[in-house]
């Protein structure tokens, strides 16, 4: 076990665990939209699990504990990245919670509670996609406004039995999720998996409606 | 047994060289070396090649016409060097197909050298000015394009004839370790932009304890108007290839991966013709030069990317994922290709190994600055007398590489700001034109070396339209993966549209400063890290450009459409003249009561070709910002208008 302290706090944890891990498990909470455990090379796209070690600002998901090292989770310089990549996140979101199912559950709520930002954050204007609902795959829609495109689903998907069903498409802005197959015979794994619904931290990928089908 | 060393392999093929030079020079015939770059090919190069043929042939007389690369002098093509038995070699510039004809009338035939269309003589002579004594000549100092422009890339023993691979034989004979040292030694730094010390990247792969290693040579160059690693691969593919044999020796790869940009046609077909012809010469693949040394060597063409130029995306890309920057580390060289410890390195940096290993590290520090040793190759576009690839020692000023070395700015306008660096870096105004050309000169003023692209500015250009160009390519090329440049350099772009089209708010400039520092900061990779550097250096030097569009709406540099008008000046317009009219692509140009002219403020869309048409003596067509100074002139009521009342 190695000794770490985080904001005056002293934790132990096995050696080669990811910082944020580390924190999340001793209950300081660090917001963070794309991490997944046990994955062998971090992501690190969401860019909100910023900490502060020696001065240098740095996503925790990507530090690993290898020795007593003095972290903080709570500097002005943190902060100020945290807003700022939340701000962004939602300057493409459409904010309808009222309307979306995750309501209430939404990590992006929570994130925005924690680092007191408003849902919706003066000085950016909102960018939105056309369309809002893409319905390519038999039973789930996805929403790429609502979509924060952490790709845990992508992820999550990838390390299934059998071939992968859903990867990123477009580019730069304009980046979505896309399922590789439209009917249920060329997407056999998807109807017991599920894997995609249950990660997704927003209310992107939604089981469509029977009435709908 | 005799024991087969490199060398003696190499003789071998060395004097397969010789024995072929010899014979064509034993004919004595004059020589027509012909730029046949895609710079060159574009200025129409393939049809000034057809009429020397053709002029040739009607002539009569017999000549050796020599396809060979680019020499860099892109304001001079097609340039033709010819060497007439009897004369100084004599370059050409700008030759069209009736100045072939010419040439080979007059000078081949007649033996006139034609003083008025030459460039100069590359030999000191008694008739003909020398082009040494040009400053676009006499400043470059040229070591990775020393044998561009002057051997056929599509000829392998063109480049050994010019001493090609016989430092790759020298060095096989001396331990990877001396080699390594070497390039230490040498303080050789990236050529691709960051400016890491290849020794280091080098020693760091050799020490990695797996067996398969990667070289990779990253000649994925996107940046808008810097075109150096395509003319050196066009040019003079082997040099890179014999760099990357050697960097393969020196940390012990054996397999090698030239990643080039589809784009790029002519590069992809001179590198794939080098590669058959060094593996069929046993300089690549198996056993190099008898030795049990083996090392394979491929292309492979990018699909367009400009992210994929990150060493990280280039990786996923080769292993055929998205190109999609990763968190670093691990570093490719500890990490990289299927895990395998990889080196990659831009095309310049390899191109600088063998002349490196030939004349030694000393050599090599004598020149530049000691931080930053060596010669750097530079694209000098934009507003500049003499653009082209220009390579220089680095801790050359910004001053004598733009105003003396390429020859200041056209049209007697005066110079605004250099962009160095691509949509990495950023534009310096002329107070840092005394700036020395290094990694960390350039840095510390908030630009970059980059790769070496450097767009010269003059005061007609809008330092916040710059921006907007710039943001607009890396939004467009950014990968989507991380929140900061997905997002971030999308507003960037958006606020700056708004700036230029005249409905910038005044909170804007703070949101400016404060997203790009966010950007700068937050961003996962490379391109996200150093994506706002154009806005935030034009923030700096620029301040009072984008208040001056926000407050008054006006743009003054005159160059945003939405914030300037053309308008016409009465009092010097010529009655009865209508010169402009018919250059008017939508009638906006109209005639006065007084028979003088004036333009629809409503219909003009601004094109600026009347100001182009109207004769310098009167010179009335004027140009304003804000848009709303110009004066309005009301039309006359046409006469089929009165007659319908």
């Amino acid at each position: 076990m190695t000794k770490l302290l985080v904001d005056n706090k002293e934790i132990e944890i096995e050696p080669g665990t990811v910082l944020l891990e580390a924190c999340l498990r001793n209950h300081i909470y660090i917001p963070n939209l794309c991490y997944l455990p046990g994955m062998p090379h971090p992501d690190a796209s969401c860019r909100l699990c910023f900490v502060e070690i020696d001065g240098k600002v740095v996503p925790s998901c990507t530090v690993k504990v290898n020795g007593p090292m003095r972290v903080k989770t709570d500097t002005p310089a943190v902060r100020k990245l945290q807003q700022s990549a939340l701000r962004l996140l939602l300057s493409v979101h459409e904010v309808d919670c009222a309307n979306c199912p995750a309501n209430k559950q939404c990590a992006l709520q929570e994130i925005a509670r924690f680092l007191r930002v408003g849902l919706k954050p003066k000085g950016l204007d909102r960018l939105l996609k056309e369309p809002s609902i893409v319905s390519d795959h038999p039973f789930i829609d996805f929403y790429p406004n609502r979509c924060v495109l952490c790709g845990r689903c992508v992820r999550l998907c990838r390390t299934k039995e059998g071939r992968p069903q859903m990867n990123f498409s477009a580019r730069g802005f304009n980046t979505v999720i896309s399922f590789y197959g439209a009917n249920r015979e060329s997407m056999p794994t998807c109807e017991e998996c599920r894997s995609c619904l249950k990660a997704c931290p927003v209310g992107a990928l939604v089981l469509r409606e029977p009435a709908r089908e | 047994m005799s024991q087969t060393t490199p060398r003696i392999s190499f003789n071998a093929i060395r004097e397969q060289a010789e024995k072929r030079r010899k014979e064509l020079d034993e004919t004595g015939l004059p020589k027509v070396h012909i730029g046949m770059a895609t710079c060159g090919i574009a200025a129409g190069a393939l049809e000034t090649k057809t009429a020397f043929e053709q002029a040739l042939a009607d002539q009569n007389i017999a000549a050796r016409i020599h396809a060979v690369g680019c020499l860099g002098h892109c304001y001079a093509e097609p340039l033709v060097l010819v060497e007439n038995p009897g004369w100084p070699p004599i370059f050409y510039y700008g030759v069209t197909p009736g100045n072939a004809g010419m040439i080979v009338r007059a000078f081949l035939r007649d033996g006139d050298p034609l003083l008025e269309t030459l460039l100069g003589a590359t030999e000191p002579n008694d008739l003909i000015p020398q082009v040494k004594d040009f400053p676009r000549f006499a400043f470059e100092k040229k070591v990775i394009t020393q044998k561009s422009g002057f051997i056929d890339p599509e000829d392998v023993y063109d480049y050994i004839d010019h001493g090609g691979y016989e430092t790759l034989s020298a060095c096989l004979e001396k331990s990877p370790g001396d080699i390594l040292q070497e390039v230490v030694h040498s303080g050789l730094r990236g050529r691709g932009g960051a400016g890491f010390p290849t020794g280091t990247k080098w020693r760091l792969a050799r020490e990695a304890e797996i067996e398969h290693k990667v070289v990779i040579c990253n000649a994925d160059e996107g940046d808008p108007g810097a075109y150096m690693d395509r003319t050196i691969l066009e040019s003079n593919p082997h040099q890179v290839i014999e760099g990357m044999v050697l960097c393969a020796y020196a940390v012990g790869a054996s397999k090698g991966i030239i990643y080039v940009r589809a784009e790029y046609p002519l590069a992809v077909r001179v590198i794939t013709k080098a590669l058959q012809q060094a593996e069929g010469l046993g300089l690549i693949g198996k056993n190099i030069l008898g030795t049990d040394f083996s090392f394979d060597l491929s292309l492979f063409q990018g699909s367009g990317a400009f992210v994929c130029g990150e060493e990280t995306a280039m990786i996923q890309s080769i292993e055929g994922y998205r190109g999609v920057a990763q968190h670093r580390p691990p570093y490719p060289v500890e990490k990289g290709l299927y895990g395998w410890p990889t080196v990659i390195n831009n095309v310049k940096t390899f191109a600088s190994i063998a002349p490196i290993l030939e004349r030694g590290a000393e050599w090599y520090r004598s020149m530049g600055t000691d931080k930053s040793p060596g010669t750097a190759v530079f694209s000098v576009v934009g507003n500049v007398v003499h653009p082209g690839l220009v390579e220089i020692p680095m801790g050359v000023d910004l001053r004598t590489l733009i105003l003396e070395i390429c020859g200041g700015i056209p049209n007697k306008k005066a110079f605004k700001a250099v962009q160095i660096g691509g949509p990495s870096g950023g534009c310096l105004p002329e107070r840092f034109l005394d700036t020395p050309i290094d990694f960390d000169s350039l840095t510390e003023a908030g630009a970059m070396m980059g790769s070496g692209g450097i767009v010269v500015m003059d005061e007609d250009t809008c330092m916040v339209e710059v921006a907007r160009y710039f943001l607009d390519f890396t939004q467009k090329e950014s990968c989507g993966k991380c929140t900061f440049c997905r997002v971030g350099t999308k507003h960037l772009l958006g606020i700056l549209e708004r700036i230029t089209k005249g409905e910038g708010r005044e909170t804007d400039l703070k949101t400016l400063q404060e997203l790009s520092q966010d950007i700068k900061l937050g961003s996962l990779c490379g391109l996200g890290k150093t994506a706002p550097n154009p806005v935030i250096t034009s923030l700096r030097y620029f301040r009072e450009e984008y208040e001056a569009h926000i407050k008054e709406k006006r743009c003054p540099a005159k160059m945003c459409r939405s914030l300037t008008a053309f308008y016409i000046d009465l009092d010097k317009c010529a009655r009865g003249c209508d010169a402009c009219v018919g250059s008017c692509p939508v009638e906006a140009i109209f005639t006065t009561k007084d028979r003088k002219k004036a333009v629809d403020q409503i219909l003009c869309v601004k094109c600026g070709e009347c100001m182009v048409a109207c004769p310098v003596e009167y010179s009335a067509v004027k140009k304003i910002s804000p848009a709303q100074l110009a004066p309005i002139i009301p039309r006359p009521e046409k006469k089929e208008d009165k007659k319908a009342e």
